[in-house]
């Protein structure tokens, strides 16, 4: 991949706070010193240059944006961007980030965690960070297994999986993290494949530009312990049938020279895959991301086969707008002073009734 | 009145100064009584509005210019069952017109609004004290449901008390007859009415809580004026009525305050009030990160009214968020703060050890309450303290800071700050829930008395590498404090990255290097080590040879007990601690100048193990467990005995 530099946009609203770079910027100024330490072959690599070929093109000063993450593999990550970094613990990533974005508005935060930290032992943090909207941008790598602690199965795996602590197969049923994001009042849901640089950007390219939490889910290949979970997504052949690639204001349709569509079943509401035809052609969904209503895209997530991966739909699911926790933070900051003056210490310490010893 | 004597042993020299208060006096013929000091305990079912009567009370005396001390106690349930001991909830008030130390031992006056309020607080009432009892509570049902097979108003059982019965309930309806409200309405004034009579019987100024009333209730206008009326009509009803023959002047404690202007404050107000100050003294934004526990929550409510200072406050889904976010906002360049209590601790302790790593400025606040696990919520303990010191994995130090009194929590609040600006640290501060809740005068500082609590941010490169290029390291240390930079995102050119995993030194670097563990392991126990503390100061005016030492709220009892000793011609020595890490630098050597050392906790003795572990001194243990600050007597009988050996 040729590093390519872009000029920045610099209109992007989300970002409007945020002080723009005085120069042009590479792929390069954004590649950190430290030795990239993931196994060979690992599907990180392949996200760390994407990240790292696009951030030139939001243009920011990069002593502003800072990434953040827990702990497992993808969290080494903050290491090897040359911004402000912190590389936190198991799970709590978006708690830190959230205060780190709340209190500084000029940042670009940033948070790279993986289905183990973010789902697992940090659940409860992302719900929240999702469903209070903080300016945040959430990196989820799924690799759907335990790879820092080598190999045991993760809550993205699916049932029946064979690992080191589950020699007779897993028995939990596995998280759809796109529909749990919904489910948690996401403004923005996307996914996006680690092998498909050009889908991968423009999805973190509209994550970039949203106002307020973004969640990008990202399939990512262990291969060391979980190699080729992506492969019917991955291989061109099995992908015209597994994948399908949403396209806001596109009717939904995949396979083979689109021969299959996504149609509303007038019985139950919910959503199916049909072979497309003259007569149903007319009723296959076009794709809202910016639907006001959830349910849609919900019904969209749950097209996945979560043991086949078929009928996986990548690209943007749900991007609507609403309130911004910080903005609406900082509002509030604002309207204090107006409603009651600057605060002023020695007029708060002397509050209240009062009495006076003279000498 | 025999119980209301004054007691010389807790009077204090004071320099000459006079005072601005206003008091009421009754206008009628009846005999007035000069005492030095008095206690007052309004106890209740928890609906009854004892907290707020108390709160009333002590606002009056605070105006008044009584020195005065404070101690709620209420259950953990909001409504507990009406009319049981479980659900007895109330305040006991101390005020004096000299300087004193504690809410006091033994009430002198006990208002009992109905029958599980006397049974539950009968037993701490000596011989001799007023107790006033709201009759119209009394009654069959009401008194079978906490065990009285007879009424203790008319069996005898109260005999040696001086006993007044008032149909407070009744009195209140009757006053507020022509208010237009049911009667249920009309009788939950009746607190009003307690607390008027109270007022005629110590002549407290009545404005403010006229005053208060009528802002409270401005939504409600006919609500304030009913809780008026009742709060007048107790008033009248103690001029008028015989059985109340004599009321009290308890003069202001003119000679025990130094000049200023004073207010009342509980323990929470002020380190809210404390972090406000840090705040603008260091000129960085405060950001609280916190999730509601008892009894920590009240600084999370003061502190979301002050955003016109740039307070943000971040209520967030669990302990561990709460102190994620602080962390975070710490990173960005924050006064960051995180507020709870020991099973909040409990659950923080990773985040701690991350911030220790980190070596970023980061304030906990321990509002300690009876544990383990869910413990007694409302109730004082300081059981965290060896928590705060070893309570996470790995070498993991964390200076620890504990305020004495309610007010001395403002200037807690800016040493914690202090310490964690100055050597980039977490810093534990361990109030509890007497301080919290507790309160007593205040002498407001002037700002220009305030310390200076800036901090200077890395701006540039810090380190020449061999080959002359100028770099910034994270962990390159001042020498002075071993405190490393403090670069916040924004700053140009100083783009870097932290995290848990060991550092190399200087670079801060992932490093897994043994020696250069050893070393960091090393030099950030050192760090902490080298906090520079004030020396303990020892107060031994006869040179004993029995030390007492106090940490935490445990000084007012102390102080208190060791001037009883005094007064009766013993010798002992006090000192109390503030820094529990590091310890003062003398703290040995003081320890070394006394044959006994005494040391008195609401644990099990967890300072005396720091102690005897650090100094090999046989530090004694004096222990209560008991949800209660310890009584002043009880200590000075304990400390005699210790004294005698």
């Amino acid at each position: 991949m040729a590093e390519t530099s872009t000029e920045g946009t610099g209109t992007i609203e989300a970002l409007s706070l945020v002080p723009k770079a005085e120069a042009v910027q590479s792929m390069k100024d954004f590649k950190s010193d430290q030795e990239v330490r993931w196994c060979p072959g690992c599907g990180d690599y392949a996200i760390l240059a994407a990240v790292q070929g696009f951030m030139p093109e939001l243009g920011l000063a990069k002593e502003n944006i800072v990434f953040v993450s827990g702990i497992g593999c993808s969290s080494r990550f903050p290491y090897y961007m040359n911004t402000y970094g912190m590389h936190s613990i198991h799970g709590r990533a978006p708690a830190i980030a959230t205060g780190l974005a709340s209190s500084r508005r000029d940042l670009s935060v940033w948070v790279v965690t993986g289905d183990g930290d973010a789902l697992s032992i940090g659940g409860n943090h992302l719900i929240h960070a999702l469903r209070r909207n903080v300016n945040l941008k959430i990196l989820l790598f799924n690799n759907r297994i335990y790879g820092l602690t080598k190999g045991q199965y993760s809550p993205t795996s699916e049932v029946g999986k064979i690992t080191k602590s589950t020699p007779m197969g897993s028995l939990d049923a596995p998280f759809n993290p796109v529909s749990l994001a919904i489910g948690a009042e996401a403004s923005f849901v996307a996914r996006t494949i680690d092998s498909d640089r050009k889908h991968l950007t423009q999805v973190l390219r509209e994550a970039a530009a949203h106002p307020g939490t973004a969640l990008v889910e990202i399939y990512q290949n262990c291969n060391i312990f979980n190699d080729g979970a992506f492969d019917a997504l991955k291989d061109r052949q099995q992908a015209e049938e597994a994948v399908i690639r949403l396209e806001h204001g596109q009717p939904i349709r995949f396979g083979a020279d689109g021969a299959r569509g996504v149609v509303r079943d007038a019985t139950t509401g919910d959503l199916k895959v049909v072979d497309v035809t003259p007569e149903n052609e007319s009723q296959i969904l076009v794709h809202d991301a910016h639907a006001t209503s959830p349910t849609t895209a919900f019904a969209l997530s749950r097209l996945a086969d979560p043991d086949t991966l078929h009928h996986t739909p990548i690209g943007v699911l749900r991007s609507v707008e609403r309130p911004v926790y910080d903005t609406q933070m900082a509002d509030q900051l604002d309207s204090a002073i107006v409603q009651n003056g600057k605060g002023d210490l020695a007029a708060l310490l002397a509050g209240g009734d009062t009495w006076t010893v003279v000498g | 009145m025999t119980s209301q004597v004054s007691s010389p042993a807790e009077q204090a020299d004071g320099a000459d100064s006079t005072l601005v208060g206003e008091q009421r006096k009754p206008a009628g013929v009846k005999d007035v009584h000069r005492l030095d000091r008095v206690i007052i305990r309004f106890a209740g079912d928890s609906g009854d509005g004892m907290q707020l009567t108390g709160d009333r009370f002590t606002s009056e005396t605070a105006s008044f210019g009584n020195d005065l001390s404070t101690l709620p106690n209420f259950p953990a349930e909001i409504r507990a069952p009406a009319g049981t001991l479980p659900g007895v909830s109330s305040f006991q008030l101390h005020f004096a017109d000299h300087d004193i130390l504690t809410p006091g031992d033994a009430p002198n006056v006990l208002v009992a609004m109905n029958p599980a309020a006397l049974k539950a607080n009968i037993a701490d009432v000596p011989r001799g004290a007023e107790i006033i009892v709201n009759t119209d509570e009394f009654t069959k049902r009401a008194l079978q449901k906490v065990g009285y097979s007879a009424s203790p108003l008319d069996d005898g059982s109260l005999d040696g008390y001086s006993l007044h019965p008032v149909p407070l309930t009744t009195l209140t309806v009757e006053a507020l007859k022509d208010f237009g409200l049911t009667r249920k309405e009309a009788e939950r004034s009746k607190n009003m009415f307690a607390l008027g009579l109270l007022s005629w019987m110590y002549h407290r100024p009545t404005e403010g809580t006229e005053k208060f009333l009528k802002s409270k209730f401005a939504k409600k206008p006919e609500i304030a004026a009913a809780n008026i009326a009742a709060f007048r009509a107790g008033w009248n009803f103690g001029e008028t009525t015989e059985d109340f023959a004599v009321s009290y002047e308890v003069a202001p404690a003119a000679t025990a305050f130094p000049t200023g202007t004073y207010r009342n404050i509980s323990g929470n107000l002020a380190l809210s009030y404390g972090l406000v100050a840090a705040s603008q003294q260091a000129d960085l934004p405060l950001f609280l990160g916190s999730y509601p526990i008892t009894p920590a929550s009240d600084i999370l409510h003061e502190l979301s009214r002050h955003k016109n200072f740039g307070v943000r406050t971040f209520q967030a889904e669990d302990e561990i968020a709460g102190i994620g976010a602080a962390l975070g906002a710490a990173f960005g360049g924050s006064l960051a703060v995180t507020t709870t209590s020991g099973p909040g601790v409990a659950l923080k302790s990773e985040t701690i050890g991350l911030a220790v790593s980190l070596e970023l400025p980061l304030l906990i606040l321990d509002i300690q309450r009876g544990g383990p696990s869910t413990g007694l919520p409302t109730k004082t303990e300081q059981a965290d303290l060896l928590q705060a010191m070893f309570g996470r994995n790995g070498e993991a130090p964390v200076p620890i800071v504990a305020p004495c009194t309610p007010a001395d929590c403002f200037d807690a609040a800016l040493e914690a700050a202090r310490i964690a600006l100055t050597y980039r640290t977490p810093v534990m501060l361990l109030s509890d829930g007497y301080l919290a809740n507790g309160s007593e005068p205040w002498r407001i500082p002037d700002i220009d008395e305030l310390p200076d609590l800036t901090v200077q941010f890395a701006q540039g490169p810090n380190h020449t590498l061999d080959d002359g290029t100028e770099v910034f390291w994270p962990y390159k240390r001042d020498p002075q404090t071993l405190a490393r930079p403090w670069a916040v995102p924004g700053t140009p050119g100083l783009e870097h990255r932290i995290g848990g995993i060991e550092k190399q030194d200087g670079t801060g670097n992932i490093s897994y290097d043994p020696a250069n563990h050893d070393f960091m392991v090393r030099t950030r126990q050192a760090k902490i080590d080298g906090i520079d503390v004030p020396d303990l100061e020892v107060d031994d005016p006869h040179e004993a040879r029995t030390l007492v030492l106090g940490w935490g709220s445990t000084f007012g009892p102390i102080t208190a007990a060791v001037r009883r000793l005094r007064a009766s011609g013993e010798s002992i020595a006090q000192a109390h601690l503030r820094h529990l890490n590091p310890f003062p630098r003398n703290l040995g050597a003081v320890l070394k100048r006394y044959d006994r050392v005494v040391i008195p906790e609401m644990n099990l003795g967890q300072l005396a193990t720091l102690v005897r572990a650090k100094y090999l001194v046989d530090a004694h243990s004096y222990n209560q467990v008991n949800g209660m600050p310890f009584k002043a007597e009880q200590l000075a009988t304990a400390l005699k005995e210790a004294i005698d050996g």
